[in-house]
This record gives C-alpha cells, sequence and structure tokens, in this order.
C-alpha cells in the first residue's frame, strides 16, 4: 500500500476517534463546559495538560530548532517544563482551590473589581489570540503537507474538526479527545526516535544513547557532533553562543510565562481537589518530559546523520529520502562549484531565506533553483528544520506505516492546542464579560449557549488568521509568553501570598507589565527591526527576554501602590485565607 | 509555626533546588562544572538539555508528598 493511503486510513481512523469521545462527553452544563465537571482523574488531566501544551510546533519544529541552535536550544527545554514547577508549586492548588471557571473570575473577586477582571480578560485575550494565530496557521500547514491539500483547505479542514469537538462537548470534549491525542502523539514522537538511537549508537533509549558511543567506535556521540560541525564552520553544539544574560532572561521569561498561560492554568480547574491539581502538575510534566527529553536526542542524532550522509557525496549516491524531501521543496541543493558534490557549511547557500526552485532539472537530476548563490557562504545544501522531525522515519529506514503515524501524531499536536486555546477564549467572553460583567442576569442555559457561540466565533477568527496570516506570526511567540509573565503571573502570585494587595496595585501591575513587554517587542521586531540587536537591547536582553523585567516593574508597582492604597476589604483576606486551608 | 508558614519555608526550599539546576547548573554554573562528565555529557551541557526536567518532576512530587503530609497534620 502507498504511503499516502495508509496515511489517509491513520488520519481518518484518529479523527473518528477523537468525534466519537467528543459526543460520548458532550457538556450539558456550564459546569461541564467551563471545566469538565472537576471531575477529571489528575493522570488524564496530566495526559490532556501535556496535549494541550505541546503544539504543532513542540511535534515538528523544536527537535530541529534544538538540531540548528545547538546549547542555545537549551532555553525552551528548561523554558517550557520549568514553568509546572511554578505552576505545581505556587499557583494551581490554590487557584483549584479557588474553585470557579476562569482566570479573570479570580482576578476579579480577589482583587474585588470589575476594572481588574476586564484588563485581565483583555490580557488574556492578547496572549491568547497571538498564540492560536500561529497554531492555526500551524493547523493548515500540517494538513496541507500530510494530506496534499492547499494551506487554506487545510485551515478549513482543522476548523471544522475543532469546530465539532469543542463547540460540542467544551472542555469535557476537549479533555478527552486531548488525552487520546496525546497516546497519538507520543507514539508517533518515540517509535523513529528509538529506531534511529539504535541505529546511532545501539542504544534503544535516545536520552541515553544521546551520551553514548556511536556503534562499533570508541568516540562519544557528541564529541563527533561538536568535532564535525565545528569543521563545517558552525559554532560547537555543546557551548552557549548567545550572551548569558539573554539565555537567563529567555529562559525565565519561558517559564514564569508558561505558569502564567491561561489555557494551562485552566487544565488545573477541571480535577477534583487542590492536591490532585499539584499531582496532575506532575504527570503532566511527566507526559511533557517524554518528549522534550527525547527531542534534544532526536536532534543530535539527526544533525550528526545529515552531515554523515550529505557532506561531500555526489548528489547521485545522495540517499533517497534527501531526493523525496528535495521534490516536496524542504530540501534543495546549488552546486555552486560544479564538481557534482553536495558540501555542507555554516552560512545560508543563497542570499533569499528560501529556496525557489526552477522548472528544470539539472545534468544529475537535481532541482534547478532560481535564487542567487550567497558567495560569503561555500554551503551549497538548504534544509528546513521541520526535516528534522519529518524525515526520521525515512532516515532510520522505517516502515511507512511509521510515516502515516507521524502524519496523525502532528495533527494530533496541532489540533489539541488550538482546541485548548478556543475554550479559554470563548469561556472568558461568555463568562467573564457576558455574565460576570456585562449581563449578570442571563441564566445558565443561556450563558451555555453564549459560551458555544463565542466558541464559534473564535473559531473563525482564528480560522481567518491561519488563512490570511498577519506578516507577523513567526515573530511573536514572545509575546505570549512575556505577555504572561509580565501581565497575568505577578498577579496570580500576589493574590495567593499577599492578603495586603490592593485592587489598585493589581491594575497598575498588570498595565505597566503589558505596555511596557508589548512596546518594546513592537519597537524591537516591528517598528525599528534594524536595531534588533545586542548592541541596543536594554541590558543585553533580546525581545524574547524582555517578559522578565516586565514582570519585576509589574511586582514593583504592586508593592509600591499597595502602600499607597486603602487595603483591601475583609470579605477578601478572608477569601485568601481560604484558598490557602488544604 | 503556623501550617502556612511551614508551607512556605517548604516551597522555598524546593524552589531553590529548581533554581539551582536550571539557571544555576545549566547556565550560570555550566562552566565550572563542565569537566565533570557523565557518559558523553558535560555536566553544565546534560543539566540544560536533560537533567533539570528530571530534577523538575521529582521537585513537584516530593512537594506534592511533603505537603500533603503537612495537610494532614493541619486538618487532625
Amino acid at each position: 500500500m502507498e504511503a499516502q493511503t495508509l496515511t489517509y486510513i491513520f488520519v481518518g481512523l484518529s479523527f473518528a476517534l477523537y468525534i466519537g469521545i467528543a459526543i460520548a462527553s458532550r457538556a450539558k452544563s456550564t459546569n461541564d463546559f467551563y471545566v469538565a465537571g472537576k471531575g477529571v482523574n489528575p493522570v488524564a488531566n496530566g495526559m490532556a495538560t501535556a496535549a494541550d501544551w505541546m503544539s504543532a510546533a513542540s511535534f515538528l519544529s523544536m527537535a530541529g530548532l534544538i538540531a540548528f541552535l545547538g546549547r542555545d536550544g537549551s532555553v525552551y527545554l528548561m523554558g517550557w517544563t520549568g514553568g509546572y514547577v511554578l505552576l505545581a508549586l505556587l499557583l494551581a492548588p490554590y487557584l483549584r482551590k479557588y474553585g470557579k471557571y476562569t482566570v479573570p473570575d479570580f482576578i476579579g473577586e480577589r482583587y474585588y473589581s470589575n476594572v481588574a477582571r476586564v484588563v485581565a480578560v483583555i490580557c488574556l485575550i492578547f496572549i491568547s489570540f497571538t498564540y492560536i494565530a500561529g497554531q492555526m496557521r500551524g493547523v493548515g500547514i500540517v494538513f496541507s503537507r500530510f494530506l496534499e491539500v492547499e494551506i487554506e483547505m487545510g485551515v478549513i479542514i482543522g476548523m471544522g474538526i475543532v469546530f465539532i469537538y469543542a463547540v460540542l462537548g467544551g472542555m469535557k470534549g476537549i479533555t478527552y479527545t486531548q488525552v487520546a491525542q496525546y497516546c497519538v502523539m507520543i507514539f508517533a514522537y518515540l517509535v523513529p526516535a528509538i529506531f534511529l538511537s539504535i541505529m546511532l549508537t545501539g542504544n534503544p533509549i535516545p536520552q541515553l544513547g544521546f551520551g553514548d558511543k556511536l556503534l562499533n567506535s570508541d568516540v562519544y556521540l557528541i564529541d563527533k557532533l561538536d568535532k564535525t560541525i565545528i569543521d563545517l564552520g558552525f559554532s560547537p553544539y555543546t557551548e552557549y553562543s548567545k550572551s548569558l544574560i539573554d539565555i537567563f532572561c529567555i529562559t525565565a521569561a519561558l517559564m514564569f510565562g508558561t505558569a502564567g498561560l491561561p489555557h494551562v492554568i485552566v487544565r488545573f480547574f477541571t480535577v477534583p481537589n487542590m492536591q490532585a491539581a499539584r499531582r496532575s502538575a506532575g504527570y503532566a510534566l511527566i507526559f511533557i518530559a517524554i518528549l522534550y527529553t527525547t527531542a534534544p536526542a532526536v536532534a543530535s542524532f539527526a544533525r550528526l546523520n545529515f552531515i554523515d550522509s550529505v557532506q561531500n557525496t555526489s548528489y547521485e549516491d545522495a540517499p533517497d529520502w534527501f531526493k523525496n524531501w528535495e521534490n516536496i521543496g524542504l530540501i534543495s541543493w546549488m552546486d555552486k562549484n560544479q564538481d557534482g558534490k553536495m558540501q555542507y557549511s555554516s552560512g545560508s547557500p543563497f542570499v533569499e531565506s528560501r529556496p525557489v526552485f526552477a522548472d528544470e532539472r539539472g545534468s544529475l537530476g537535481q532541482r534547478l533553483l532560481e535564487n542567487e548563490a550567497n558567495p560569503s557562504s561555500s554551503n551549497e545544501v538548504y534544509l528546513d528544520r521541520d526535516i528534522i522531525v519529518l524525515a526520521n522515519p525515512e532516515i532510520a529506514n522505517l516502515p511507512i506505516w511509521v510515516i502515516a503515524l507521524v502524519a496523525a501524531g502532528g495533527l494530533a499536536a496541532a489540533l489539541s492546542t488550538a482546541a485548548g486555546l478556543l475554550l479559554v477564549i470563548s469561556s472568558s467572553i461568555s463568562h467573564d464579560l457576558m455574565k460576570q460583567t456585562f449581563m449578570p442576569q442571563i441564566t445558565e442555559k443561556k450563558e451555555l449557549l453564549y459560551a458555544r457561540l463565542a466558541a464559534g466565533i473564535t473559531i473563525l477568527l482564528a480560522g481567518l488568521l491561519g488563512i490570511f496570516p498577519p506578516a507577523f506570526v513567526a515573530q511573536v511567540v514572545a509575546f505570549a509568553f512575556g505577555l504572561a509573565a509580565s501581565t497575568l503571573f505577578p498577579v496570580l502570585f500576589m493574590g495567593i501570598f499577599s492578603k495586603k494587595t490592593t485592587k489598585e496595585a493589581a491594575i497598575g501591575g498588570m498595565l505597566t507589565g503589558l505596555v511596557f513587554t508589548f512596546s518594546y517587542i513592537v519597537f524591537f521586531k516591528f517598528i525599528s527591526p534594524e536595531l534588533n540587536n545586542s548592541d541596543h537591547w536594554l541590558l543585553g536582553i533580546s525581545p524574547e527576554g524582555i517578559g522578565v523585567i516586565g514582570m519585576i516593574l509589574n511586582f514593583l508597582v504592586m508593592l509600591l501602590v499597595t502602600k499607597s492604597s486603602k487595603s483591601p476589604p475583609e470579605s477578601v483576606i478572608n477569601l485568601v485565607e481560604t484558598i490557602r486551608r488544604p | 509555626m503556623t501550617f502556612w508558614q511551614k508551607n512556605l519555608i517548604l516551597l522555598s526550599s524546593l524552589l531553590f533546588f529548581w533554581f539551582l539546576c536550571s539557571f544555576g547548573f545549566g547556565i550560570l554554573l555550566s562552566e565550572y562544572i563542565s569537566l565533570m562528565k557523565i557518559g558523553g555529557f558535560e555536566l553544565g551541557f546534560w543539566f540544560s538539555q536533560q537533567g533539570s526536567i528530571y530534577v523538575f518532576i521529582i521537585l513537584i512530587f516530593t512537594y506534592s508528598y511533603l505537603v500533603e503530609r503537612l495537610e494532614r497534620k493541619e486538618k487532625k
């Protein structure tokens, strides 16, 4: 059977499974719709959180990103896992004990102010929409790559599927589909990784193979990799190339940002009690770690293996997967020195950032390019970083059903994250804006209807963002994490750990963090991108890491304003005491 | 000491290890511990791409276990 047919079968089966689960667990009340009836088992919630957390970018691009960044890629590994410690220790159990539906709910009540609630909703929508815009595009790209449809068509199919199970099932439907999606995703990730590890080191556990000696050799894989890429003119794989202060701040911004992301926090509202919330964060991190500790191993295997099979190989002898992915357009070769062999080294092969393919083929059968050769580098090979995960099954000579499995895994990753984000946006609109602020008289039935409507509209908007992506989508991941770290995390933390913090302090703090972080990122990413380098950055901190400074400013503003404003009412102090009590 | 004070001490000591293993061993102190190796890994590199994640998991379950014990005492 052909790989494409198998892919259709695998993807079709997995979709049928997701929709089946959604129908079986559809929401009957707002309690079901917002927080899955608060009855989710901590282990199941851990899996759902992991699926929610790991997007198409984690699944497809992270290993590739690390393969090319080397040690600098550690910021993502530590940043996107360390936040769960903060969640489990500082936020999740207390927010669960509080026991309402959304993050702005807590902020509104703890800071006894609907203004604070609305500011929190604004921060939440900012954070989640930047995040989801990237996801929907990701859904489209994944669909188009695996199902061979246009990206736009891919976005529409993805919208349809998410619409069915998010609008119908709410949080309850999403939770159980995410459990299934996690299983599909992790299996698809591990199978090729294990085989690659055996192929290179003889060790079946990728995390150990990563630190092992190469098969039939006395040299450690990492030492070989370091030596190989230094010889080709790259900076060493195991050393940081960014400044330590920047590495420090990016890691911290990602950690505090993770702990402040509403779609992650809300997952811990679905378990039965605060003890379960804590343990659930632990399970979530185990499930995430299975992928996150495999990714750097895959990165090193793939980088070394790629160089070994390409460097100085004549094009005619290139492996099949090289030619397959060249046909798809994610790899290209430009024979600059006309020797018929592929030379790979640091620098871009051509002046443009992406290959532009001509219609003809060269004398050796390679796809010719219309790009202008980059004279300052002898590199002849272009490769897209997503290739690292996509091509693994072929590189490891695995049967074609593994390729189909990776397709189903990539789609599961993209859909689960998009669904989780949709839900927090829609519930903050129907619950916080309508029920709690502007239309308090509506019945529960009406609220549930509005929640479904809001979810539907959000899907449409997100889909539009996926079909007509604003040019900046790829550059704004920093936004979501930086804004979460500098707005929501500090007010949630102070709301629990300080009884004295006042509403004026919280509103001032959130706005300070929002305005500062937003302006810094917008300035360097959009207004003056030519100044975006360490000479012009504040204290040498890049826009990716600036959220930490925003967070510190937020804390300072809260401490100062609290001193000069009237202390919170008795009822709020009682509330804080209640959520602290076991 | 009240339950909450004990909880705060527990939290801060675990967060110290959180900081030490990621920002410490993985980033700031990485250079100083790189002469030590486990398998093919320099220790600092291992902490930044593997070790800190394992430590994070251990920290969450340790906290969960210890604070539940405190909570049970508090409820009695």
